[in-house]
């Protein structure tokens, strides 16, 4: 018996999440059976729409309490973080609590080595230094990953939960990172308008919303293509049963390693944008509650999916500011979320279709009593 | 000699679960591991995929050395292993899962052929080959694991309780399949609890006992010795 037999609640819960699914997986179809030409121009005028909606400002959507064009970017940075984590979580199904390390890494590497004032003062333009933080991303994924990716399960969420708290910490207490105090001038992304005025300024946060919004795009493209992959079909191997994608001669080891690099790589490209938006960053930035929204924008939107993970991105990240009541209890609320969907609907909001699947197995393996 | 383990020794942390066990297959033999529950099967098995790590002895195939060989490489080597219960992918399709057999080929082309084969031992796959596999019965999930190592072409198939789980019939119709695989030219190492029907399929077979082979023989002889009769054939 679940928890939520015992509470009652289970059967009329079900019945309503049924009809829930309902309403996901119709439009799902509708919409794949569409022609192709259609389903292009419906996708363009969409993309239009995304990119108007700083200057169009919808009274319903926009933001009494802050600059609505700021709150997009920042949503925008957390579905580009919810994208990174979606490959290591999601796609390869390894449960990394540190997330927000990797963010942070490419969040200090634009700032060491770009800010005229850090210890450093290499003062190289942003475009030298998102090459750079990318790149010690993925070093620090495989650092953290190649001890601790041979272990399983709950070992690898605690370790990373401890990586996380220890970039934070390293910053905090290094005079290179700046300490507590952080570093400003951290440079911003290149571009002058017709006036001469920089693009991307400190007044106007739509450039920066174009910025998240293009390389989301990207990355959506992207790690659609890596899922099709031969790597992609690897990680849903690892996912599923570990010891089978073994015994098909699947090299579980360096793909899992692949992942966190991948994983890492999209998160040091998130703090690197965060970081030239900012212009200024301290340890605060990166407290550890940042690693839990992150999951929860990915678990609460459906892992592995990734219209799911960037619906549950923007509920994570875009509520606390359309709803300013809410802020200050949003670890409250969306720790809760996190624990209500894994005992109602570990496979998200909206799931992919495997997911489902794969949960519903182990379920019926726990419940034969199989040690899994 | 296509497999050759001497003196294997397997531990889970301290506790030892083989104690020094050694046996050999021949190319083209059919040979059973046969035990009781928790006798150590599972753990041969997964030592000779390279599962597990293994703290004394050797492994040898096909005359070279696999005890340090990384699992993903002895199933480019020839080894594939259909493994205990439902050991399938499943949020994959038939399809899919018969394609993950495939991963560690370097040769694709025969693909469809190998298809045929696995879909001519079991049509049954072929009939569901689009369905979703965790959402099947446990038999066809069976049939599922080993058809996906056969789709590996491995030159010894490592079959892990086939029976395990099902009907009578079933299991009469899968160790007919077991021997056509044989014919068929693959090498066999079986490990089962059945042992009547796996006593009659193989060519030899060892038992197993708490982690130590306690006695090998032709499967004709063990079937007909006394003390295996009572200890595993439950007739006294
Ligand atoms: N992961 C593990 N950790 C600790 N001990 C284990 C582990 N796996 C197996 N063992 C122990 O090793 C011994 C051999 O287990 P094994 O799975 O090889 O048995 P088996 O012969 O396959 O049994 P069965 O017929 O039930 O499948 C048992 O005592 C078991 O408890
Ligand atoms: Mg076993």
């Amino acid at each position: 018996m679940t928890i939520s037999d015992r509470l009652g609640l289970a059967d009329r819960l079900r019945a309503l999440d049924d009809r829930r699914v309902q309403l996901v997986t119709r439009p799902r179809q509708w919409w794949n059976g569409l022609p192709k030409p259609v389903q292009w121009v419906a996708f363009g005028a969409f993309a239009v729409l995304l990119v108007l909606l700083p200057i169009l400002d919808p009274p319903i959507l926009s933001t009494p309490d802050s600059d609505f064009p700021t709150v997009l970017f920042i949503v925008g940075v957390y579905c580009l973080a919810a994208l990174g984590l979606n490959i290591v979580v999601g796609l390869a199904g390894l449960l990394d609590l540190g997330y927000v390390g990797f963010y942070a890494v490419g969040a200090y590497s634009v700032a060491v080595f770009g800010s005229p004032s850090s210890q450093l003062a290499t003062a190289y333009p942003w475009l030298v230094c998102v090459p750079i933080a990318i790149a010690l991303a993925m070093v620090a994924g495989v650092v953290l990953g190649a001890p601790t990716l041979r272990l399983r399960g709950d070992y690898l969420a605690i370790v990373t939960l401890g990586f996380g708290e220890i970039v934070r910490l390293t910053a905090l207490n290094s005079g290179v990172l700046g300490g507590a105090a952080g570093i400003s001038d951290v440079p911003a992304p290149p571009g002058e308008l017709a006036d001469g005025s920089r693009l991307f300024g400190v007044i106007d946060a739509k450039p920066y919303y174009w910025l998240a919004l293009g390389l989301i795009f990207v990355i959506v493209a992207a790690s659609r293509n890596l899922e099709r992959s031969r790597v992609g079909r690897a990680w849903l191997a690892i996912r599923e049963d570990e010891d089978a994608a073994e015994l098909m001669g699947v090299p579980t080891f360096k793909f899992k390693l692949w992942a966190f690099a991948m994983g890492a790589a999209v998160g040091g490209l998130a703090g690197a944008v965060f970081a030239g938006q900012q212009g200024f960053i301290n340890p605060e930035s990166f407290i550890i509650q940042l690693s839990i929204l992150f999951l929860a924008a990915v678990v609460v939107g459906g892992a592995g999916n990734r219209l799911g993970v960037v619906v549950g991105a923007i509920l994570v990240a875009y509520l606390p500011e359309r709803f300013r009541e809410l802020a200050e209890y949003r670890i409250l609320v969306f720790g809760l979320a996190l624990i209500v969907m894994s005992v109602f609907r570990p496979q998200g909001l909206l799931p992919s279709r495997r997911r489902a699947v794969e949960l519903a197995a182990r379920q019926d393996q726990v419940e034969a009593g199989v040690n899994v | 000699m296509l497999l050759e383990i001497s003196d294997l020794v397997v531990a889970y942390g301290r506790i030892q679960a083989l104690h020094g066990i050694s046996l050999t297959v021949s190319e083209g033999e059919v040979v059973t591991l046969i035990g009781a529950n928790g006798a150590g099967k599972s753990t041969t098995m997964r030592a000779i995929s390279g599962l597990r790590p293994v703290s004394r002895g050797s492994i040898r195939f096909d005359g070279q050395d696999l005890t340090h060989v990384r699992a993903d490489l002895r199933v480019v080597r020839g080894i594939s292993q259909a493994p205990e219960g439902r050991g399938i992918f499943p949020g994959m399709t038939v399809m899919e899962n018969l394609e993950m057999g495939t991963y560690a080929r370097r040769d694709r082309g025969n693909f469809r052929a190998d298809l045929d084969r696995v879909f001519g031992l079991f049509p049954r796959l072929q009939e569901r080959r689009t369905q979703v596999a965790g959402t099947m019965s446990g038999g066809e999930q069976q049939m599922l694991t080993i058809g996906r190592a056969l789709m590996a072409r491995p030159r010894l198939l490592l079959l892990d309780e086939p029976s395990m789980g099902l009907a009578p019939k079933l299991i009469q119709q899968i160790f007919s399949i077991i021997r056509e695989i044989n014919t068929q030219g693959t090498t066999v190492l079986l490990v089962e609890q059945n042992a009547q029907q796996a006593l009659s399929v193989a060519d030899r077979a060892y038992i197993l006992e708490t982690g130590s082979i306690v006695k090998e023989g032709t499967g004709r002889e063990l079937l007909g010795d006394p003390a295996i009769k009572e200890a595993y054939l439950g007739v006294a």
